[in-house]
């Protein structure tokens, strides 16, 4: 018998290690205002303290709790990645189910703005929507929505354009099921699989360009965040390179557990790719 | 046994772990003489497949792979031979030829040059030396105008002459044993028909020993001399043609035989005289009229062409042709699922051609569909129940009703009323096609269409999905339009036929009267192309 998805995607090694860090993350993140109670722009010693000192990972040029930062960045990081994704899956796959399920002219147009958005250099865009729209955590997750959907759009209109094609739907017709009930009962549940695995992927670049934006000094003011704490610490990269490492070795790890958690749905998803 | 070309000694393959069954092949052991064509008959999942690319190693190693046996040809056990031993063999002493010629010749290459490749591989010969052998090998394979043919590309070819192609192809250096893994299942009836005459004449003048994998007994008895029938991985008969055809010794193999459908005709049942339920007047249409964006005028397809045909209430009439002849089409305007360009369809007196779909909604309950394949039709996501109650739920009925409804329906159709909580992939190919009856039983409609309802299954489901049809349409007065390219299909459930070809229908009557004086010559062809003719009309009551 062919093995359950549970199975093949909790028996995968990397899965499981991916899974933990990220957990761990998750609940950090939740969890911040009771693992750090204080402000984590408050000033709370002396600065340029070494890890392993009164704080377990030292302070900045201004004093401030390197491990305070990092509880409180990875709520702000994660929030705005996760909602960002969000919102770029939900009118990605909008946009490519209608394209994909309705075809001729509405293909043609829709297409033609994916790939207008497609085509400009997508971290530049979001630092010029972000400048347009003054930097705030809103601001960010639409920039970073507005560049990532396009690809979602490409992988729904793609399963929809195969699915549209299968007799279920043309059963659904004869039985007399209007396009819009046939679009999101027949249709957009069987391009399911391919779209969790490019969204969890998603969520691992919008980490990235966040934490870029705000290491730009373009991130949500007043919020903690993993790429402001870099951005911060750059300049005393020689005196004091825990600023940077840390939340550096931060983001790398959680950017890998996401790839490695989508690879694995991936290969559970698809299983017969996996083996080949 | 001097002659014997290739010795199958205790064969087992066995399959990946998450399969249904361990060994797609268990201790199979088999003989192919020289100058005999045995044929592997068997359903699908039985193994034949299997056994024949384990004999030139094109299994998917390292997931299907040889466990146990020997596999002897030519004094060598092909199973230990090394990489390059195994390639001087394969296409030089063993050729095969697939399923889909489209698909097994590479369609950048000058099909010349594709059995070219063949001659430079295998012998010494010098490039025109070759080109003579190649324009020779055209011309065995009966290909009209060799000198043209070797130029052209794949898709330059029908279907048909593709496969000389390919046997053109295997033949190319006199191999001692032909392997054809079901090389005719992708053409059409006629040019079958012709294949494998084909492959039977070169068989015999050139002595070669054929292993024939095939799913169709009327092609085992056509050409086969000997065959083996395999069931689940294991041999369950081998004989002498003759004798499995005609006086089978297995009980597997007794049902296979059985389950054939015979070319004996439905007598036609009294006419009640009423009016037609479904009338289609010169309906026509045509694909490919609108061009380009950039003016590029596109070739344009009458797919259907002034079809006009009657059904009577309660009677049934099968809509016969080959691919390509617009039947599938007509079905689709008449369903709505396509719009005619011209002419009228009605429905038990109302005008259903040119409606919207809203308008055609209420239309809904009065026909239905049953569709071609059982995997494709059901949505793999849905439970039986919501697949079922679909109709019924659109046309109004509440969703608690419609889910009794949908039990009751199951038992109809031979399955159990529990059956509404599962999932199509719990279900088998005929099972499935059930279900597709049910759901289209479900508005308790007038009329069904069938497209084509079991070409995907075995013979032996086919059978009992096609009695259930035939019972259901008499107990429910149901009337029938059964589109199908297999003419020993619609004689089993069809009164009446219509033939049609190049969207034209050329003859249409009774089903007893067609097959005893056809008209036209397409469909003369068509009766002396049905593979084991000769076998079956025999066996039936002559007419």
């Amino acid at each position: 018998m062919m093995k359950s998805f549970s199975q093949r995607f909790l028996h995968n090694p990397l899965v499981i290690v991916g899974l933990s860090w990220l957990t761990l993350v998750l609940l950090v993140a939740v969890l911040a205002d009771v693992l750090a109670p204080a402000n984590p722009f408050a000033i709370v010693g002396k600065p340029f303290l070494p890890p392993a000192g009164d704080f377990l990972l030292g302070t900045d040029s201004l004093g401030r709790d390197v491990l305070g930062g990092l509880i409180h960045g990875a709520r702000t990081t994660l929030l705005i990645a996760v909602l960002s994704t969000l919102a770029a899956v939900a009118f990605g796959a909008l946009v490519g189910a209608v394209a994909g399920y309705y075809g001729r002219w509405i293909d043609d147009v829709l297409m033609r703005l994916t790939e207008f958005f497609q085509t400009i250099p997508s971290f530049l865009f979001a630092l010029v929507l972000i400048a347009i729209l003054s930097p705030s955590a809103m601001n960010l997750v639409i920039a970073i929505a507005t560049v990532s959907w396009p690809p979602i759009a490409r992988v729904v209109r793609g399963e929809v354009l195969s699915v549209k094609s299968r007799e279920f739907v043309r059963a659904a017709i004869v039985a007399g099921q209007r396009d819009s009930a046939i679009l999101i009962s027949q249709v957009l549940p069987n391009t399911l699989s391919p779209l969790i695995v490019t969204g969890s992927l998603l969520v691992a670049t919008a980490i990235l360009v966040e934490s870029a934006l705000s290491f730009l000094g373009l991130g949500a003011p007043n919020q903690m965040s993993w790429g402001f704490m870099i951005g911060a610490g750059r300049s005393f990269m020689r005196e004091a390179w825990w600023l940077v490492t840390v939340p550096g070795i931060v983001i790398l790890l959680t950017v890998l557990s996401i790839n490695l958690v989508g690879e694995g749905l991936n290969d559970a998803l698809n299983p017969r790719l996996a083996d080949a | 046994m001097s002659d014997v070309v290739l010795t199958i000694d205790n064969l087992t393959v066995a399959l990946p772990s998450w399969s249904d069954r361990r060994n797609a092949v268990e201790g199979v052991s088999l003989d192919i003489h020289r100058n005999e064509i045995l044929c592997v008959v068997g359903e699908s999942g039985s193994g034949k497949s299997v056994m024949a690319k384990s004999v030139l190693r094109l299994l998917p190693a390292p997931h299907v792979r040889v466990t146990g046996g020997r596999i002897l040809f030519e004094g060598k056990d092909l199973l230990t031979l090394s990489e390059p031993e195994i390639r001087a063999i394969r296409g030089g002493r063993i050729a095969m030829i697939f399923q889909e010629p489209m698909v097994a010749l590479n369609a950048l290459m000058k099909v010349g040059r594709q059995i070219d490749e063949v001659l430079e591989v295998h012998t010494k010969m010098r490039a025109a030396e070759r080109r003579t052998r190649v324009l020779e090998l055209l011309a065995d394979v009966h290909l009209p105008e060799p000198e043209r043919i070797i130029d052209s590309y794949p898709h330059e070819l029908s279907g048909g002459q593709r496969q000389r192609v390919m046997i053109a192809m295997a033949l190319a250096v006199e191999p001692a044993l032909i392997i054809a893994d079901e090389p005719t299942t992708a053409l059409d009836v006629t040019t079958q028909a012709q294949i494998l005459h084909l492959i039977k004449e070169l068989q015999r003048t050139h002595g070669t020993a054929v292993l024939f994998i095939t799913h169709d007994f009327g092609v085992v008895a056509e050409i086969a001399d000997r065959v083996a029938v395999m069931r689940h991985g294991e041999l369950v008969e081998l004989g002498q043609t003759s004798d499995v055809l005609n006086t089978p010794q297995a009980d597997y193999t007794k049902a296979l035989v059985a389950a054939v459908p015979s070319m004996t005709p439905r007598a036609r049942t009294s006419a009640p005289a009423s009016a037609p339920l479904l009338i289609v007047r010169n309906v026509e249409k045509t694909y490919g009229r609108h061009g380009g964006w950039f003016g590029s005028r596109g070739r344009t397809v009458k797919a259907v062409q002034k079809v006009s045909l009657d059904i009577g209430r309660g009677r049934s009439l099968a809509l016969v042709g080959e691919s390509g002849s617009g039947k599938s089409t007509l079905a689709r305007c008449i369903i709505g699922l396509e719009e005619s360009d011209g002419g009228e369809i009605i429905l038990d007196g109302e005008q259903i051609s040119g409606l919207t779909r809203n308008e055609m909604r209420t239309l809904r309950r009065h026909l239905q569909m049953v569709f071609q394949d059982p995997f494709a039709s059901l949505n793999p996501r849905h439970r039986i129940g919501d697949i079922i109650a679909l109709g019924p739920t659109i046309q109004g009925v509440s969703k608690e009703q419609a889910w009794k409804e949908a039990r009751e329906l199951l038992m109809l159709v031979g399955l159990k009323p529990e059956a509404v909580d599962r999932y199509p992939h719990e279900f088998s190919g005929g099972q499935r096609q059930r279900i597709g009856i049910a759901r289209a039983l479900a508005v308790k409609p007038k009329l069904i269409i069938a497209d084509e309802p079991v070409s995907a299954l075995d013979v032996s489901v086919q059978k009992q999905v096609l009695e259930l049809l035939d019972k259901l349409r008499r107990t429910l007065d149901l009337s029938m339009l059964f589109i199908t390219h297999d003419l020993r299909v619609a004689a089993t459930v069809c009164e009446e036929i219509a033939v049609m070809q190049h969207g034209l229908i050329v003859e249409q009557g009774s089903t007893a009267d067609i097959f005893s004086n056809p008209q036209h010559a397409y469909t003369h062809a068509l009766l002396q192309a049905v593979p084991g003719v000769a076998w079956q009309t025999r066996s039936a009551p002559s007419i």
